[in-house]
Parts: C-alpha cells; sequence; structure tokens
C-alpha cells in the first residue's frame, strides 16, 4: 500500500505479533428516537491470510452491519463505531474516509446478497467490472476491458468475451453472482467479506458458487469472512466460526470444534434447526423457539435467556447477569451461565445424540 | 396511426361537437361570413364549405387539405390554402399554416433556452438537496420549489418584469423578439427573463422530483457496491445514482417539452411574445376556429412526437427496455 496516512496510535496489547485482519471490541450503535440500536456490542475476532471465518447468527444479530463497518459502509453520523479494526497493520476505525476509500475495492472487497440489486442495472456486467479495477489500476479501457474477461473466466463465466458486454438482467442468479465475485476480485483484495453470498441463489448453485470461493481463495491467498445465517454454508468452508446473538459473540472456535462440541444453548439451537442428508431422517427439525431480540431493547442479562431451554438452571443469573466470554478452552470462547458440569451433562445427554 | 387518431379528435372537437351543442350549419358558416350576413348568404356559404355534407366527407376533404391544400368557395370569393392546409382565417383572409410558421421560431426559442436552463437548475438542486437532506440548504430549495410550483407565471412574470426591466434595467422589457439568425446575443437577451420565469416554475418541479428520485436510489444497494468498490462518493453520487434517478427525468422532459412546443400561452401572453401560445389566444378571442384548429393540431403533433422520442430514448436509458 503505497497511500499511507499517518498511522492511528495503536494501543500495544491490540497489536499481538499483528493477525492479518483484527477486530477488537467492535462496537457499532445507530441512535434513533425510539433509542440505541446496539446492533454489535464489544465483537473481537482475527483473520489470518488464507483463513476463512464464518460469522453465523439469525437476521438481526448483528452480522452484516460488522461487515458494513469493517468496510467503512456506514453512513457517517448515522452510526455511533468505536472499537479497534485493523487490517495489515493499518487502524481502519478513525482513519479519514478517503483513505478508507483507497483502501475499499483494493485491500478489501464485498461479494452481496442480492447480486440482482448489487450490480447497476444500466451497466453491463463488463463496465462495472472495468470500473472497479480501474479505480484502483491506472489502466487503459481496453487493458482493463481484457481483464475483465479474464477475471469472468476465471470465475467459470463460459465465452466471457462476449458476456462481458451483457447487463446484469441478461444474466442468471448464478451466473451474476459469479460476475459479482469476479467484481470483487478484480483488484486482488486482501481480504474478501461474503454476506450471505448464496442466500439468493438455487441450492445447486450454492455449492459451486461455495467452491468458486474457496478455490479463489487458496489462488490469491486473502483472507475471507462469510457472513451466513446457515451453518451448512460455512461447515466446509470455514475455519473459524463465530456465532453471533443481539450483536455479541456467543459462541467462537474452530469449525471442527462448533461442531463436534459445541457449548452454546443456541450454537445447539442452530445445528438443530440444520437439516442433516447424512443422518437418518427420524423426525423433524427442531426450531429455536421464539424470535430474536429487538436490538433497541435487548432483554437484561443474557440476551438469549428468554428462548433458551436451559436459563432457569443458572439461579437467577440469565435474567440479571450478562455473560462474559470466556475462553473455555484453547482457542474456543463461550459466554454462557451453564456450569461445566451442566453443560456436560445437557450435551452428553439430550443434544449430541439427536444432532 | 397516432396523428391519425390526433386529427380525428381535433376534427371533431372542432367540427362535431358544436353540432351537438345544438350548432346548424348556419351558425356554423356565419363565423366565415360575419353576422351580418344575410340568411340566404349563410346558407350558401355553409353549401360552398360544406357543412351540410356527411361528417365522413367533412373530414376527408379537410384531411385532404392538411395533404394537398385545399381552395375555399365561400360565396364571396374563392380563398386559396396551399398545403399543409391546416385552415383558413376568413377573419384576416390568411391561410393558418404561414402563420404558424412565422410564429414557430418565437416558442421554440422560449420552449429549447427554458427547458435547458430548468434541467440543468432543477437537476442539480434535487441532487444538491438529496445529498444534504434536512440541513438548512435543502429546506430552502424545498420552500423556493413549492413557490416556484404554486405562483403562476403571470404572478412571478409580471413581478419580475417590473423589477428587472422596468427598475432595474437589466433585462429587456416585453414584447421583444430578435431571431437568433440575426443576432444570437440579442436573441438571448430578448428572452432571458421569460426563459427564468417559465424555467422557474419547471425547475421547482424538476427539483423535487429529482430530489425524491436520488434519496431512493442513494438507497439502492447497487450504490453500496459502488461505494464498496473504492469509487470516490462525487462519481457514485453522479455515475450509479443520479445515471439512475435520471430516468423518469428524461420521460417528463420530453412529454414538457413537447407541451411547450405547442405554445407557452401563459409565458407567451405575461412577455407580449408573438408565439403559437399567443396565437391561439387571439383565435380564441376572435372566435377565429380555423386558427385555435391549427394551433392544436400542431401542439398534438409535437406531443405525439415528444412521445415517441421518449419511448425510444427510454429504451437507450434503460437497458432493461430493450428488445431481446
Amino acid at each position: 500500500m503505497s497511500t499511507k496516512v499517518e498511522p492511528i496510535v495503536d494501543e500495544p496489547k491490540a497489536l499481538p505479533a499483528g493477525p492479518f485482519l483484527q477486530v477488537t471490541d467492535l462496537r457499532v450503535h445507530f441512535p434513533t428516537d425510539d433509542g440505541v440500536v446496539k446492533s454489535v456490542d464489544g465483537l473481537s475476532f482475527t483473520v489470518e491470510r488464507g483463513q476463512t471465518l464464518g460469522i453465523v447468527g439469525e437476521s438481526g444479530s448483528g452480522k452484516s452491519v460488522t461487515s458494513l463497518s469493517i468496510m467503512g459502509l456506514h453512513a457517517p453520523g448515522n452510526a455511533q463505531i468505536s472499537g479497534q479494526v485493523v487490517l495489515n497493520g493499518d487502524s481502519l476505525i478513525g482513519a479519514s474516509p478517503e483513505h478508507i476509500r483507497k483502501l475499499r475495492g483494493k485491500s478489501m472487497a464485498m461479494i452481496f446478497q442480492d447480486p440482482l440489486s448489487a450490480m447497476h442495472p444500466y451497466y453491463t456486467v463488463g463496465h462495472q467490472i472495468i470500473e472497479a479495477y480501474r479505480i484502483h489500476n491506472h489502466v487503459s479501457k481496453q487493458v482493463a476491458r481484457k481483464h475483465a474477461i479474464d477475471m469472468l473466466d476465471r470465475v467459470g463465466i463460459p465465452q466471457p468475451n462476449q458476456r462481458v458486454d451483457d447487463y446484469p438482467h441478461q444474466f442468471s442468479g448464478g451466473m451474476r453472482q459469479r460476475a459479482m465475485i469476479a467484481m470483487a476480485l478484480s483488484c486482488d483484495p486482501d481480504l474478501l467479506i461474503a454476506d450471505e453470498p448464496t442466500t439468493a441463489l438455487d441450492v445447486t448453485v450454492q455449492a459451486q458458487i461455495l467452491d468458486l470461493i474457496r478455490d479463489l481463495q487458496q489462488e490469491f491467498n486473502s483472507a475471507v469472512i462469510i457472513i451466513t445465517h446457515d451453518l451448512g454454508v460455512v461447515a466446509e468452508l470455514a475455519d473459524d466460526i463465530l456465532v453471533m446473538y443481539a450483536g455479541r459473540c456467543v459462541e467462537y472456535a474452530s469449525a471442527h470444534e462448533i461442531f463436534t462440541e459445541p457449548r452454546h444453548p443456541y450454537t445447539w439451537g442452530l445445528l438443530g434447526s440444520m437439516p442433516r442428508l447424512d443422518r437418518e431422517r427420524t423426525e423433524r427439525l427442531k426450531p429455536i423457539p421464539g424470535a430474536p431480540p429487538s436490538l433497541i431493547n435487548v432483554p437484561k442479562g443474557c440476551p438469549f435467556h428468554p428462548r433458551c431451554a436451559y436459563a432457569e438452571l443458572n439461579a437467577g443469573a440469565s435474567e440479571t447477569q450478562l455473560p462474559e466470554l470466556v475462553e473455555i478452552s484453547r482457542r474456543h470462547f463461550l459466554a454462557c451461565h451453564l456450569s461445566v458440569q451442566d453443560r456436560q451433562r445437557i450435551w452428553d445427554n439430550d443434544i449430541k445424540p439427536s444432532l | 396511426m397516432l396523428l391519425f387518431i390526433v386529427s380525428v379528435i381535433t376534427f371533431s372537437i372542432f367540427y362535431i361537437v358544436p353540432r351537438i351543442a345544438g350548432g346548424t350549419p348556419e351558425t356554423l358558416a356565419t363565423r366565415y361570413v360575419g353576422r351580418s350576413a344575410t340568411a340566404e348568404t349563410v346558407h350558401l356559404t355553409a353549401q360552398k364549405l360544406g357543412f351540410y355534407d356527411p361528417m365522413t366527407v367533412q373530414y376527408g376533404n379537410w384531411a385532404k387539405g392538411i395533404v394537398v391544400g385545399s381552395t375555399f368557395d365561400y360565396g364571396a370569393g374563392i380563398e386559396t390554402c396551399p398545403a399543409p392546409c391546416l385552415g383558413y382565417s376568413f377573419i384576416t383572409k390568411q391561410p393558418v399554416w404561414p402563420d404558424l410558421l412565422d410564429r414557430a421560431p418565437v416558442t421554440f426559442s422560449l420552449a429549447i433556452g427554458a427547458s435547458i436552463l430548468w434541467l440543468v437548475a432543477g437537476v442539480s438542486t434535487g441532487v444538491l438537496s438529496a445529498l444534504r437532506r434536512g440541513t438548512i440548504f435543502d429546506r430552502g430549495a424545498m420552500g423556493v420549489a413549492l413557490a416556484g410550483v404554486s405562483l403562476p407565471i403571470f404572478f412571478t412574470g409580471l413581478v419580475s418584469l417590473a423589477f428587472f426591466s422596468y427598475n432595474l434595467g437589466w433585462t429587456a422589457p416585453g414584447g421583444q423578439f430578435v431571431p437568433f439568425t440575426e443576432n444570437p446575443a440579442e436573441w438571448a437577451y430578448s428572452l432571458l427573463l421569460p426563459w427564468i420565469t417559465l424555467s422557474f416554475l419547471f425547475s421547482a418541479q424538476y427539483a423535487r422530483l429529482t430530489r425524491a428520485g436520488m434519496l431512493e436510489t442513494m438507497h439502492e444497494d447497487y450504490i453500496r457496491t459502488a461505494r464498496a468498490k473504492g469509487l470516490r462518493e462525487r462519481n457514485v453520487v453522479i455515475q450509479h445514482g443520479l445515471r439512475a434517478a435520471l430516468t423518469p427525468i428524461v420521460t417528463i422532459f420530453g412529454l414538457d417539452v413537447g407541451l411547450l412546443l405547442g405554445g407557452a400561452i401563459l409565458t407567451e401572453k405575461t412577455f407580449s411574445l408573438n408565439g403559437l401560445g399567443k396565437y391561439a389566444i387571439d383565435g380564441i378571442t376572435s372566435q377565429d376556429m380555423p386558427k385555435i384548429m391549427g394551433v392544436t393540431l400542431l401542439a398534438a403533433f409535437f406531443i405525439v412526437i415528444a412521445n415517441l422520442i421518449v419511448d425510444l430514448l427510454y429504451a437507450v436509458v434503460d437497458p432493461r427496455v430493450r428488445t431481446q
């Protein structure tokens, strides 16, 4: 990066040997007439190059807000953002908008949920990729066009030199998402954030897109954050998984641990509500009862307690105290009041057999 | 096809509606020879002008006149009206078409100058207002826009005429028109105040439209994508936001210009400009049917053409409309 502005003073402890992306105590609050919406409230995680983090949670748990605040895409004055986001040693929160703008697209890029509405309907796919490329690379239109065709080819669009002049509405949903990925990757970003990249797509296309993201990640050695409400999406793709609830992290561990030894009742709920084709079909999927809380009026104590089947086991702590995120084993973080014994017992007896 | 329908409707309004309303061929003919004529003269005239013929024949003759010209023999003499014969004024003893040709440059100059002015002023105000939503600029601009929409031309026109022309002497007084081909500078000077007055009304409308459109498009997902690419905010606004918000404006703009080309009646009257609109008013006040009909048909023609251009333009502006 040649365009460095003066570095913001970092707290020394915020940079332990410098992970590629480090988010520390991120808070994104939106003051409204009805009160402060705490969309993200104290979130911390790290992502290394070549690694994939899956952020999982229901709608309104603050996943997308997190990604938009890393990208600096919240309207200034609208959101109150605090905490630290350090990308490759470069502190993003509090940096000048112009500095962030130059990083956007080049150092960090984003794939959005609905590729039809995320692409401009009046410009050809090629035009939009060329535009993205030429913002950060001073090349002629012809060179950029060639690059755009290359990118379309790389994401698996057939006859890219013809499709480059098509408009988004002439592409199918899967093709559009591929084009979106081509656009995001056109400047070879170090960090790729995919916000529900497969939600708007057919199941058959979903797998292709996820494969594509994985292949390209290996090729570009970029750090990837995949945001989804679907644990199935991140099951194979993610190295780490962060489970979000009501703007906070409730469980954060390696993907392997989340799937083999989940510890939070909410994670259990997510796993139980996931359709599994590799298991015998015995009964119906188990939904998590209730709905996610309003972020203006988060329940006191553990935000999940109104929906938690085990809230009454904690002698009132669930209703009064916010559980802290603690490291229960190496690189496995959990925010839950359940005692170790209770948790192990419930897991062994109730949850594990039925998953 | 559309023009045919328009001509039928225009014809109906001027030939059939008076009959339904109780007019007889004689009362129609009276308009051509004057009230003092004897009943026999009137009858003769009505006969010669074909008012006793079936309506379809009358329409055929009238339409034929537009294409090849026609002659009117109304008893007191024979008048020729060369093609395109949009009518023949028996009061001024002139065919309408040359009059229209004479007046058209005034109206065209007025319409084109004003439309460029209001497009630029209206759209840029709208964009700035949308980007600074809720600020003093936005409120001020929208307040002025509200005034612009509500104040009639004959008020703003007269006030500005009194102030800028007669008090300050900055602009030309009303009634002047110098053709562009004669002296472009004088042409612009003579039309400056009418342009501003007319465009004030339209700018206000366009500013509100643009503002609403921009507020909507700036919340679209593709704007977020454009920002995520690292595009400069100015380019995000102009190339992505305005580009999308402008589409409906193009439609309305085409129709508005088409409408104005047929005569800006109030503006022309206020500033005493001898354009098509004023011609229509003169026709109305002197009950000169062929004049009114001629202007109406010409105005309708412009609107139809404008419609056509807008439709074609829409396909250019919005690729989704293009046929596969």
